[in-house]
């Protein structure tokens, strides 16, 4: 027998408007219940501390290339103000923006690096980033000689010295590609690439969608999966809207190049912080500088070139030490307590890595 | 004007009126969705960090539901198309149903897509800024909100049409169908292209994806109907001719043998290309370096759609129990296919090759699940008043009160 759900429970009763008290009881219980359910469903929203994660400014505050003068210094203003309540240090917050003439390239010496993660630490403390848990821009990944493969490397190598004589050491961080897949993918236009071709976020429009983290081919992007932790000691109070200040969550963040100093004519820190040298940067568009001379001179390569995002982060090796590391980032190496002697004449014997035995030291 | 207030108004008197198994099913549809509005309310107050979700894993159990449900919203075709343009006459007067169905799993979609944001406070920069046409994820929105305005508008119109005792006008719906049959083949193709545009993740980089989201979706969202219609059949005075049933069943058949087909060359060419291509479709199906957290259940995904097929094929499934589990496990094997299948391995191993593994968590599943709860309870209540509407029970010139609603 089949129910005929629309014919409602009694369908012999009058069909007067029927207000018995049973029926009010009835219905008011049902009404009563429903409420305290979605009452106590909501109850976690109690946490929120509504006060500092929303306001009527910031809801307002348009997006960056929407805002004039007077407005972005509004947002710095309330920025200022965060950071001072919940830090307790008055910080130092700008909106450095890209200068005319100016295209930043970096370019890698991976005959130099020795895998110190000294640059690691140094983005850390420089940027800003969540320490509990620690984000980290830049991942070093330890390269078997013999393949770029980067699915062969290891990203947690934890060795008493570095570097190891059978592998090379690869520094990886956002390439600010020309043609950002990132970029292409944001809902919203909450990252952007700018004049100097620093690819930008801004913090405060991004949806948190993760899109661009699926989009990158260099994993490149983080995500503040929590509310970023950072001990007031360890602030940096010197900050940019488009960089360092410190992150909401529910947002994507990464390296851009330290654009609070590198638009100011400083170096990043992650460069500053390199004990061997390897890292260089400085702008394309300056025949004289730097990188302009590697990029003529050394045979540079980008990683996953066939994806074509025509990265602005160039490798080389050192076509005087094919097979070892720059005797200098050795010693340097050895001098910082990083590596032993012992590593130093290993790196003279066997095949360097040449034959394709993968281990570099066959004999 | 007023004849439409009362008739929302009646209809959603209506919604709270039927047998003690109505109420006990929408009870448990409503509890399991205030659960997982619970689970919701929790991770708006500590973030996203109570998912299993990683920088390596981004997307997760949301996003391969979301690629799921828009699949069953866009198979109200498998419904349409034999009724509008084969001019069918057993599914003619079923379509509705897999049209107010399709607006229950958009709803599901687009929540799948509001929980997945980091900040859903910022929603409305959707409206400010909008990548419009480069950003795929823009063109989702568009395609989840057009589809789901031309479904409410034809299954509203006609439905209002009923309740007025009013020959629907054919202006003001046909050419709407015609449109929704074409929106529900794009909302595939967008749902695709949001994945397959993305050249860092070579998983996804695969033109096979559109079509294979198509064949899957019109293997399984015909079979949620199939079971729906039986419910319907089963306890209420419509009656599902068994030959509607049989059509869905051929639509199955034909979908899920091209789904198949399709995931057969998929396989193919990954693994005997066998180049650096393949390492997230070796996740994927036999594992990669020790972790295989993908593998049993994409072996359970083949296996239950093969078993399902082999079902459906033979004339045991004229038997609605039968019918019944072979839709089942094509809906199952589907889910997880579409779902997990899909999305997951693409970001194992991650670009700089390190392989970490996602297992979602309790939270993510009390989310998914309150979620589709809702959608079913969506789908219940449109159910529930659509039919005495079009059986002529509830219409404007018939005298109502939810609690005494008599028949004719």
């Amino acid at each position: 027998m089949s129910l005929r759900i629309w014919e409602g429970k009694s369908a012999g009763k009058s069909s007067a408007p029927n207000f018995s008290r049973r029926s009010f009881l009835r219905t008011g219980t049902a009404v009563a219940g429903g409420i305290a359910a979605l009452a106590a469903a909501l109850n976690p929203l109690r946490e929120l501390k509504v006060e500092e994660e929303f306001s009527i400014d910031k809801f307002l505050q348009k997006h960056y290339k929407e805002m004039n003068a007077e407005e972005m210094e509004h947002a710095l203003e309330r920025i200022r103000r965060e950071v001072e309540h919940r830090y307790k240090v008055r910080p130092d917050v700008k909106d450095f923006r890209a200068k005319n003439g100016v295209e930043f390239v970096y370019a890698l010496n991976l005959s130099r690096c020795i895998g110190c993660r000294k640059c690691v630490h140094a983005c850390v403390d420089e940027n800003n980033q969540s320490r509990a848990p620690e984000i980290q821009y830049i991942r070093v990944i330890e390269m078997p000689r013999g393949t770029l493969d980067l699915e062969k490397g290891n990203h947690h190598y934890d060795r008493p010295t570095v570097p190891d004589a059978n592998h090379f050491y690869m520094p990886v961080q956002c390439h600010q590609c020309a043609n950002p897949p990132c970029v292409k993918v944001c809902p919203v236009e909450a990252t952007w690439q700018d004049e100097d071709g620093i690819t930008v976020i801004d913090y405060d429009w991004c949806i948190g969608c993760r899109y661009c983290e699926a989009a990158c081919p260099y994993w490149a992007r983080r995500f503040n999966f929590t509310e970023p932790k950072i001990p007031e000691d360890q602030l940096n109070p010197t900050m940019g809207y488009l960089s360092n200040r410190p992150r909401p969550k529910g947002v994507v963040e990464k390296c851009h190049f330290c654009l609070h100093r590198t638009r100011e004519g400083k170096l990043p820190a992650c460069l500053e912080a390199c004990p061997t040298g390897a890292r260089k940067f400085g702008n394309v568009l300056d025949p004289e500088s730097e990188v302009s001379q590697i990029l003529k001179t050394k045979r540079v390569f980008v990683l996953k070139e066939e994806v074509g995002t025509l990265p602005r982060f160039f490798y080389y090796f050192d076509e005087r030490y094919p097979l070892s590391l720059d005797p200098e980032a050795q010693a340097v190496a050895v001098s910082m307590g990083y590596a032993s002697a012992e590593s130093t004449l290993a790196q003279g014997e066997g095949c360097g890595g040449s034959c394709g035995c993968g281990k570099g030291s066959c004999a | 004007m007023i004849h439409y207030a009362t008739f929302l108004y009646r209809c959603f008197r209506l919604s709270f009126v039927g047998p003690a198994i109505y109420y006990v099913w929408m009870f448990a549809l409503s509890a399991v969705a205030l659960v997982g509005l619970n689970a919701y309310c929790k991770q708006i107050v500590h973030g996203m960090g109570v998912t299993g979700m990683s920088d390596h894993v981004s997307w997760g159990l949301y996003i391969s539901n979301l690629a799921f449900f828009v699949g069953m919203a866009a198979a109200a075709a498998t419904l349409v198309i034999p009724v509008y343009v084969y001019r069918n006459k057993e599914l003619s007067h079923l379509v509705i149903f897999a049209q107010l169905f399709a607006v229950a799993t958009i709803t599901m979609s687009l929540l799948f897509v509001v929980v997945d944001l980091g900040r859903p406070d910022r929603f409305h920069h959707m409206m400010l800024r909008f990548n419009f046409p480069i950003s795929m994820l823009t063109w989702d929105v568009i395609s989840l909100n057009g589809y789901m305005a031309l479904n409410v508008h034809i299954c509203g119109y006609l439905i209002y049409c009923a309740y007025r005792r009013q020959e629907p006008s054919k202006l003001f719906y046909i050419p709407f169908v015609f449109v929704a049959i074409f929106w529900a083949f794009s909302t595939q193709l967008v749902e695709a292209f949001l994945y397959c545009g993305l050249g860092g993740r070579p998983f996804w980089n695969s033109a096979v994806i559109a079509p294979r989201l198509v064949a899957a979706a019109f293997a399984a969202g015909p079979s949620i109907l199939i079971i729906a219609l039986q419910v319907i059949d089963r306890f209420t005075d419509y009656r599902v001719p068994e030959k509607a049933l049989m059509t869905l069943r051929n639509i199955v058949r034909v979908a899920m043998s091209a789904s198949m087909f399709l995931l057969a060359s998929e396989v193919f060419t990954e693994f005997y290309t066998d180049s650096a291509h393949v390492a997230s479709a070796r996740y994927l199906f036999i594992g990669l370096e020790g972790r295989h957290a993908l593998v049993p259940w994409i072996w359970t995904s083949v296996g239950l759609n093969l078993i399902g097929l082999i079902i459906l094929y033979t004339p045991f499934s004229r038997s609605r129990p039968l019918l019944t589990v072979g839709c089942v496990m094509m809906i199952v094997g589907v889910w997880i296919e579409k779902g997990m299948g899909l999305v997951i391995p693409a970001f194992v191993p991650s670009p700089l090759g390190e392989i970490v593994e996602y297992f979602p968590t309790l939270n993510e599943w009390l989310i998914s699940a309150g979620i589709v709860a809702f959608g079913f309870l969506v789908f219940t209540i449109l159910v529930r008043v659509t039919i005495p509407v079009l059986s002529g029970k509830l219409a404007f010139d018939r005298p109502y009160h939810p609690d005494s609603e008599q028949p004719a």
